[in-house]
């Protein structure tokens, strides 16, 4: 009898599908345990402390300023509205960070390939000094050295009567849009709508004929300088509100606080390095066998880079450059170390320690973090997908 | 006038003075073009108004001795905070007497390290074995206890708060990635859900909320009346946030292996763990010691975080030196000299991955 069950037994352990099933029984029993004592223990402790998980606080006055705010907020306003600013300030950082860190990053690579012995040699030092401090140190840095080195608003720097740029920030004009701006705004989008259209055709009439448009020349006239054209016939629909200096303050106008400023340029700054590296390798990883391919068919030098080396660097560049966005948006939560009021440093610093609601609070901001990596991962891979060599 | 030679005898011309030394090189590095010569005017011109000015600034008007800011000259860096508290720089609040152990755990940590990475080294066997109980030894001596006076974690700081912090999460975070690593590769799908569940949420959460919630909220999921101080909690989530994306490096090390290496172990009779520990593991692991080291260095110059949550490493130092009255407006000083250490630190670890790749590059390509 007890042969035969331990026959069983063994029989079972040796036969794959069933040992990969007992496997996994114990593996979720474990994960399962686990998870239940964590969530016990959360909930006794909970209790003990007179606390449940509520959500109901996001609807009661923040009671706090922010004081970069894109959208109506006041300290009237709820823990709602104070997460929601928080999260546009967040995207506004990741967005700016990410358009200038991929120029910046593409200069910086072009210059490591340079044949000029000096720029190479510039662009090597920068990056290897800015990828091997941490970008919290950088953040800190250019930050610190903004508010020792700007001057009083009375002494700011006049760029033509217009930006002033001092320790409140650098003050701009403020565009109060007249109602006609939407005619060039309008122009705009049909004008982007007319260049995706055009490269389309543009691709196929050459595909099918060799005939060959300068699409890039028209696209930027149709986007770029329509709009203006239609932007001065209309006789300028945006009045700029110039900001003056009233006292010891500036009135009027707009100002980009210098923690952004700061946050802006150590972000981009830090992730531009790596970015470098990546185009370098990517430029590096197209074999010369195919310039001299180029070449030997008579292609020129400008659409041998834009055809044949640009499309395959691409394909080695995406990948890596999506983590280094991803980096980018998840490093900006450092935000909160010189007080630049992002989503952590709103719902995530001051909000959860006013309401003591540190499950719920720190919930959001992962969930919303979360939320972040996955459409820029989504948005990136359909990138990459759209430039993949398509094999036959 | 002119001489003659036997043909042949004529010794050799020197070659022409526009191909060699300087001048040659100037023309083919800096000026072999138009657009060229421009750039590198331009460059050399940038170079001349910043590089003096700032190596004055850093060095020639700068101070090195002082009490206090007064004593620093106002156009010139202000370097004496440094002297002043170089023993908390290093040590924290490390109590005096018992900073031996501190200077006897970093003397083990080089030991150990040299044991990793030193392959040709004497008796490497008995090394590894040293370095794998290194942490805990470490553990032990700087938190006292069985013997040593107790030290209070909230005394550790500065470069020690900084290597503990880096080495715990490399060496902890090494075995779990590895697992995590084999689970998202695994047939079974609750494992390998559960791996790619894990490590997609942490890799998609920045590290600074996992600190926040090391700092807030931790201690809920902890047994009712236990009570883990700050630093281990700390330690507990730098090691589970390095070990995600220690696990992404050695995936691809996995990947990178042949199918015919699993094939040929299963062909031998190995069962899975036999094939892993023999024959897969060590060759993936070799692929990514790059990949591990570029992670440790992301690891390292992530622990500069913990600063945030109110844990006084290096940078954390730093900052309380900004906020010292008798040192006000230095920050510009003391967050160089901080990127500096880091930047010696994390070049050398960078270094070392690059003289790994190359030294790994010399077999056959996968």
């Amino acid at each position: 009898m007890s042969n035969t069950r331990s026959n069983l037994l063994s029989k079972a352990w040796y036969d794959k599908e069933t040992r990969s099933v007992i496997v996994q029984v114990l593996a979720m029993a474990v994960i399962l345990g686990f998870f239940g004592y964590i969530i016990n223990n959360a909930v006794i402790n909970m209790a003990a402390l007179g606390k449940d998980i509520s959500f109901s606080f996001l609807w009661q006055p923040a009671s706090y300023d922010i004081n970069q705010h894109l959208i109506e907020y006041d300290s009237r306003s709820s823990h709602f509205s104070a997460t929601i600013v928080g999260l546009i300030n967040t995207i506004l950082i990741a967005v700016a960070g990410i358009i200038l860190a991929t120029i910046l990053g593409f200069i910086l690579g072009v210059m490591r390939l340079s044949n000029n012995w000096l720029t190479q040699k510039i662009a090597y030092v920068y990056i290897e000094y800015v990828r091997n401090v941490p970008v919290l140190i950088h953040i800190l840095l250019v930050h610190g050295i903004m508010v020792n080195t700007l001057p009083r608003p009375k002494q700011s720097y006049n760029f033509g009567d217009t930006f002033f740029l001092n320790n409140r920030g650098l003050q701009s004009p403020f565009p109060d849009i007249q109602p006609l701006f939407w005619i060039v705004i309008g122009v705009f989008v049909a004008a982007i709508v007319f260049a995706i259209w055009f490269a389309r055709h543009a691709k196929k009439v050459q595909d099918e004929t060799g005939k060959h448009y300068p699409v890039v020349w028209i696209n930027l006239f149709a986007i770029i300088v329509v709009p203006f054209i239609v932007y001065f016939l209309l006789g300028s629909p945006i009045n700029w509100e110039i900001p003056y200096l009233k006292g010891f303050n500036f009135k009027g106008g707009m100002v980009v606080r210098p923690e952004f400023i700061a946050l802006w340029l150590a972000l981009s700054f830090y992730t531009a390095a790596f970015i470098g590296e990546i185009v370098r390798s990517g430029i590096v990883a197209v074999s010369h066998g195919q310039t001299e391919a180029a070449h030997a068919l008579g292609i020129s030098s400008g659409r041998t880079l834009s055809l044949v080396v640009i499309p395959q660097a691409l394909r080695v560049i995406v990948p890596p450059l999506t983590s280094q966005y991803l980096n980018l948006t998840k490093n900006s939560s450092l935000a909160i170390a010189i007080g630049y009021m992002d989503v952590v440093a709103t719902i995530g610093g001051i909000s959860l320690n006013q309401t003591g609601r540190e499950m719920e609070c720190m919930l959001i901001v992962m969930a919303i973090y979360l939320t972040l990596s996955l459409i820029i991962s989504s948005v990136m891979n359909w990138y990459n997908n759209s430039i993949k060599l398509v094999e036959r | 006038m002119t001489q003659h030679y036997a043909p042949g005898t004529h010794p050799d011309l020197p070659p022409p003075s526009n191909t060699v030394g300087p001048i040659h090189w100037l023309r083919v590095n800096l000026f072999s073009s138009i657009p060229n010569t421009i750039v590198s005017l331009i460059a050399i011109y940038l170079l001349i108004i910043s590089v003096p000015a700032a190596i004055d600034w850093l060095f020639f008007k700068a101070t090195y001795v002082g009490e206090s800011r007064n004593d620093c000259a106002r156009d010139g860096a202000c370097w004496a905070f440094i002297s002043e508290r170089f023993q908390l720089f290093v040590y924290g609040f490390y109590p005096q007497a018992e900073r031996w152990r501190v200077d006897l755990s970093a003397v083990l940590l080089g030991v150990a390290i040299a044991a990793v990475l030193w392959q040709n080294m004497p008796g490497r066997k008995w090394g590894l074995i040293f370095a794998a109980i290194y942490p805990f030894l470490a553990g032990w001596l700087l938190t006292g206890g069985m013997g040593l006076t107790p030290v209070d974690t909230n005394d550790f700081g500065g470069v020690m708060l900084t290597v503990v912090i880096g080495i715990t999460g490399i060496a902890f975070s090494l075995p779990i990635g590895i697992l995590l690593a084999l689970g998202r590769q695994s047939d079974l799908p609750i494992i390998k859900y559960f791996s790619i569940g894990f490590i997609e949420f942490i890799r998609g959460v920045p590290l600074i909320t996992l600190l926040f919630v090391a700092s807030t909220m931790l201690s809920y999921f902890l047994p009712p009346g236990s009570n883990f101080d700050l630093l281990l909690r700390v330690l507990i989530m730098v090691t589970l946030f390095a070990s995600a994306y220690m696990a992404e490096v050695i995936r691809g090390g996995l990947q990178a292996l042949p199918k015919g290496q699993k094939e040929a172990a299963d062909s031998l009779g190995l069962n899975y763990w036999q094939a892993m520990r023999l024959i897969i593991l060590p060759q993936a692991l070799t692929i990514s010691i790059p990949g591990i080291v570029n992670t440790f260095i992301g690891l390292y110059k992530d622990t500069s975080l913990v600063v945030i949550i109110g844990l006084l490493d290096v940078l954390g130092v730093g900052r309380a030196s900004v906020s010292d009255t008798a040192w006000v407006g230095l920050s510009t000083e003391v967050y160089l000299f901080v990127a500096v250490f880091f930047f010696i630190t994390c070049f050398g670890m960078a270094r070392y991955s690059l003289f790994l790749e190359n030294k790994l590059n010399t077999g056959h390509k996968h």
